[in-house]
Order: C-alpha cells, then sequence, then structure tokens
C-alpha cells in the first residue's frame, strides 16, 4: 500500500484507464456523437450528453496549464515534498493532474511536456510528464 | 435599489473562536444560535426552518436540530464548502418569499484546528477524486496555488500585489478584539514567510481555528418584533462550476461572475453603491480572483485594484473589515462569518473599524477549490 499512498479504486468508469497506466498507454474517451475528448473518463458526455464514447490512445502530448511547487504536504507525501503537481493539458484538447519530473526551476507555464510512467510500487503506476527537450 | 423587503437578517453571534480544545461542534452550533436569537429577541420556540452545512453526521441538520430541541417545518443541509451559508441565506429568502417558514436559523461550527483534521489522508479514493489525490495535491492550498501561478501567467500578477490583501486584512484584524492575529505585518513580511504551494506563502492562506457562528433570518413581519435594526436581504445568486481544481473552466476566473451578477441584478445596486464589501479570503488568491469576477476591475487588473493598500482602514475600498479568514478565524467554512461582519457593519456596531455610513454591503463566499460561489446583497433601511 505505498506507504499509505492514496490507491485509486478502479470502477466502471475508470478501469480502462487504470489498465492503460499499467501498460504503459495514456487511453483518453473521444465522444462519438460531438468528437469532443473527454477525461476524466465517464459514461456520458459532459459537452453534448451522448451516452457514445470510446476509447483512444492520446499522443501524451501536451503542455503545462500550470502548476505548483508542493512545499509542504502531508501523510505519505510529506518526505517527498518539494515536488511539482501540474494541470497539463494534451494535445487532445483535455487536461489532466499530474506530477512534472526534474528539475523544477525549469517548470513554466505553456512548457511542452510528454508522458512518462512512475511505477511507485507494484500496485500503482501513474503517469507524470516530463519536459520535452528544447534545444 | 429593490424596494421589496421580504427576508432580513435580524440576529447573528459567534461563538468562541480560536482554539477550543474539548468543546464539540454541537456545543460551538449552540452557543452560537442561543446569542443570536437573543441578540434578534426571538425565543427557540419561533424557529421554524433550520440550515446547516457541515459533515459530522450523515444528516447534519437533523443531527442539530435534535440536539437543540427543535422540530423544524423546513431544512436545508447544502453544504458547497465555504459558500454554504451565503446560498442558506439565499434559500431562507426564496423559502420566506413563498411564505414555507418565518423565522429560519443558519448555524456552522467546525472544531478543526482541536482535531486537525486536515491532515488526515484516507488511503483509498473513489470516483472522480481518484484522478487528483494519487498526486499529492495538498488541498485546498495547492489548488489555489495552481490558479494563482496561471494568474500571474496570463496577467504578470505578482506576489507583491496578493501581498498587498494580507497586510491589509491584518490592519482590520489589529481594530477587532476577536480577531487571532492581531500585529501589523508588512508585504516583506508576507514574500519571505515559509512556502506553503507556490507562488502561495504562509502569510498568503487562511489560518486553521475552531469557531462557529449563528445567523438568524426574518420574514419581513417577523422582523418587526425583533429587537434589532433589519439587515434587508436585497440580492442573491448562487453557481458551482466544478468539484475537483483539474475541472475548472478557467483557472482565473470563479462562479461569482454569475452569482454576484445575480445578485447584483436582483438587488439593482451598482458596483460604486456599495459601502463595504465581505469576500471570502481563504487564500489571497481567492480575493483577486473574486474581486475580477464580481466586476469590481477587469479581468488581470486585480493585482493594481488591491495595490497601494486600497482595501485597508481608510483605503476608499473597504473590504474583510473583520481581519477576515487571513487574520481573524477560518474554521474550515468560513462564509458565515462574512454575513455576521456584514450585519454588524450595517447595524454601525463596529467601533474602531465601523466604515461609516455603511448602508449597501456586498458578501461573496467561495467554496471547495474556487468551486461554489454564493453572493448576498444586505443592506439596511
Ligand atoms: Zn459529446
Amino acid at each position: 500500500m505505498s506507504n499509505g499512498r492514496p490507491i485509486p479504486v478502479r470502477d466502471g468508469d475508470s478501469t480502462p484507464f487504470w489498465n492503460g497506466v499499467d501498460q504503459h498507454e495514456l487511453r483518453i474517451q473521444q465522444c462519438q456523437a460531438c468528437a469532443a475528448y473527454v477525461f476524466y473518463p465517464r459514461s456520458i458526455c459532459p459537452h453534448c450528453f451522448s451516452d457514445q464514447l470510446i476509447w483512444n490512445v492520446s499522443s501524451g502530448r501536451g503542455r503545462i496549464y500550470s502548476y505548483t511547487v508542493v512545499h509542504r504536504s502531508f501523510g505519505p507525501f510529506e518526505q517527498e515534498a518539494p515536488f511539482v503537481v501540474a494541470i497539463v493539458e494534451l494535445e487532445e484538447g483535455v487536461r489532466m493532474m499530474t506530477r512534472i519530473v526534474g528539475p523544477a526551476s525549469q517548470v513554466k507555464v505553456d512548457a511542452p511536456v510528454r508522458v512518462t510512467y512512475e511505477r511507485v510500487d507494484d500496485d500503482l503506476t501513474l503517469p507524470y510528464f516530463q519536459l520535452e527537450e528544447t534545444r | 435599489m429593490k424596494s421589496e423587503r421580504i427576508a432580513a437578517i435580524v440576529g447573528v453571534a459567534e461563538s468562541d473562536l480560536g482554539s477550543t480544545p474539548g468543546k464539540t461542534v454541537l456545543q460551538l452550533q449552540a452557543q452560537a444560535a442561543k446569542a443570536a436569537l437573543e441578540e434578534a429577541g426571538f425565543a427557540r420556540e419561533e424557529v421554524d426552518a433550520v440550515f446547516t452545512a457541515g459533515n459530522w453526521g450523515w444528516s447534519p441538520t437533523m443531527m442539530l436540530a435534535e440536539y437543540l430541541g427543535i422540530q423544524p417545518k423546513y431544512t436545508d443541509g447544502t453544504n458547497i464548502g465555504g459558500s454554504s451559508f451565503e446560498a442558506h441565506v439565499g434559500h431562507a429568502a426564496a423559502g420566506i418569499a413563498n411564505g414555507l417558514f418565518d423565522v429560519a436559523l443558519i448555524t456552522y461550527g467546525s472544531t478543526q484546528r482541536s482535531d486537525r483534521s486536515r491532515n488526515r489522508i484516507p488511503p483509498a479514493v473513489t470516483l472522480t477524486e481518484q484522478f487528483e489525490r494519487p498526486y499529492g495535491l495538498p488541498t485546498p492550498v495547492g489548488a489555489y496555488a495552481l490558479a494563482a501561478t496561471r494568474h500571474m501567467h496570463q496577467y504578470g500578477t505578482t506576489r507583491e500585489q496578493l501581498a498587498e490583501i494580507a497586510v491589509a486584512t491584518r490592519k482590520w484584524a489589529a481594530l477587532n478584539e476577536k480577531a487571532m492575529m492581531r500585529d501589523l505585518i508588512t508585504i516583506d513580511d508576507v514574500l519571505s514567510a515559509r512556502p506553503i504551494a507556490e507562488p502561495l506563502h504562509l502569510l498568503d492562506c487562511c489560518l486553521v481555528t475552531d469557531g462557529g457562528g449563528a445567523v438568524v433570518v426574518a420574514s419581513a413581519a417577523a422582523a418587526r418584533r425583533a429587537r434589532t435594526k433589519p439587515v434587508w436581504i436585497l440580492g442573491h445568486g448562487e453557481t458551482h462550476t466544478h468539484h475537483s481544481i483539474t475541472n475548472m473552466p478557467d483557472l482565473t476566473v470563479t462562479g461569482a461572475r454569475e452569482s454576484g451578477r445575480q445578485a447584483m441584478e436582483m438587488a439593482g445596486v451598482r458596483h460604486e453603491e456599495l459601502d463595504v464589501v465581505e469576500i471570502y479570503d481563504s487564500f489571497t488568491i481567492t480575493v483577486l480572483l473574486t474581486l475580477e469576477s464580481l466586476g469590481f476591475c477587469g479581468p488581470g487588473e486585480g493585482g493594481a485594484f488591491v495595490s497601494s493598500q486600497r482595501t485597508a482602514p481608510g483605503g476608499d475600498f473597504p473590504m474583510n473589515t473583520n481581519g477576515g479568514g487571513l487574520s481573524y478565524c477560518h474554521p474550515g467554512m468560513y462564509g458565515i462569518f462574512l454575513l455576521i461582519e456584514a450585519a454588524r457593519q450595517l447595524r454601525g456596531e463596529c467601533g474602531p473599524r465601523q466604515v461609516p455610513e455603511a448602508k449597501l454591503a456586498l458578501v461573496n463566499g467561495t467554496g471547495g477549490v474556487l468551486s461554489s460561489t454564493a453572493t448576498v446583497v444586505l443592506g439596511r433601511d
């Protein structure tokens, strides 16, 4: 149980997503009616209310919409601080919360990032993002 | 201004504030409820509607009403976080307008400081929270930090501008003997305080205290029997835009844009007519975003708006006159204290911190992670 780190409870909406992460695939839904991408996964499109959603594999590329360097956290995260939590906007247009790996000083809003998979322990792999190499 | 006078706040009170070891959330609410009803001159038996927001039982309103010995004919446990009580005032006004009840008791109580409830993180996360909690963002502060970073990026807002809010609010607290933190602070103090979740540092964040409050809302007929001068509910509005911060449509705009517009249209008041403004200040950034969303200034202009201690005592925009959640008290869901202070300002009872000739007040609660807002416009005769 990874030192009490919160473990997602896989359910009727989220199981395909987490199974994908286990296989290093970032799966997001797309609405068949309005073509919008949807994240987090759900049974109904929040844009047009269609219930026809299919799973696609994301490019795993996006940009940082916002971030914070966390200096003080609690419980299992206390010892990890400082760390960077961000909201990333994927190329497909959806946003997700994540961690940014690498030096915090280089993290900026709008910086391009791509997904990487962090194996926290036997029970939990999470999609993190890293800054794209820029020349 | 709207001519109809349908419902009014006729009693307000705090419980003990700060650190209340050994007290329960029910004791704090009973203490505040008793004081607010006594101030109004109403007997407990006259209360026919009960409103509260909490998570101390599976049905907080039923537990509270039973404890107080009230069998209400109307009950409302709407919990949209810190703005719940502004929503309750709106709901009470709507119920009174429809003749459903005459006297509503709104209460809140929290012992979060004594229980240190914020430090607990349950191990399993379900439903939509599973897409955020595993990343370790401390809530709520981390979510507000994300909003602050985005606002700074989009508009060039600075930490100094956010600090102006904390410094001005502390000046008001220095004038309020009930405030927990009364020593004046400087912009440099705010900038050099230890970082919590960048760009927010310790003095950008609200206090963590115990405390409770109560507000009594009465119909116009009942208000005529009250001992206090009525504080009329002239307009109200509410909304929520998201639950988790990742799903906030725009990290720089809160629902106050809608709730504020609705409340001000209902009241028929313009921004420049307001004498005093009480805005939820869980964090300095909460205030800045809310001022913009309410339309006191344009998008991105909040930093300039609060500069030069404009919101401090003596400034031309008196705001958070009790010292706010930043310096007076903040027992988790702070919204009820905004209403208490606005009512006292409109009744002219605030002594050294009294805003001269205060006739019209705007109160805006914000709950969750910038998730919900509820706005109330109040006025005296
Ligand atoms: Zn759709």
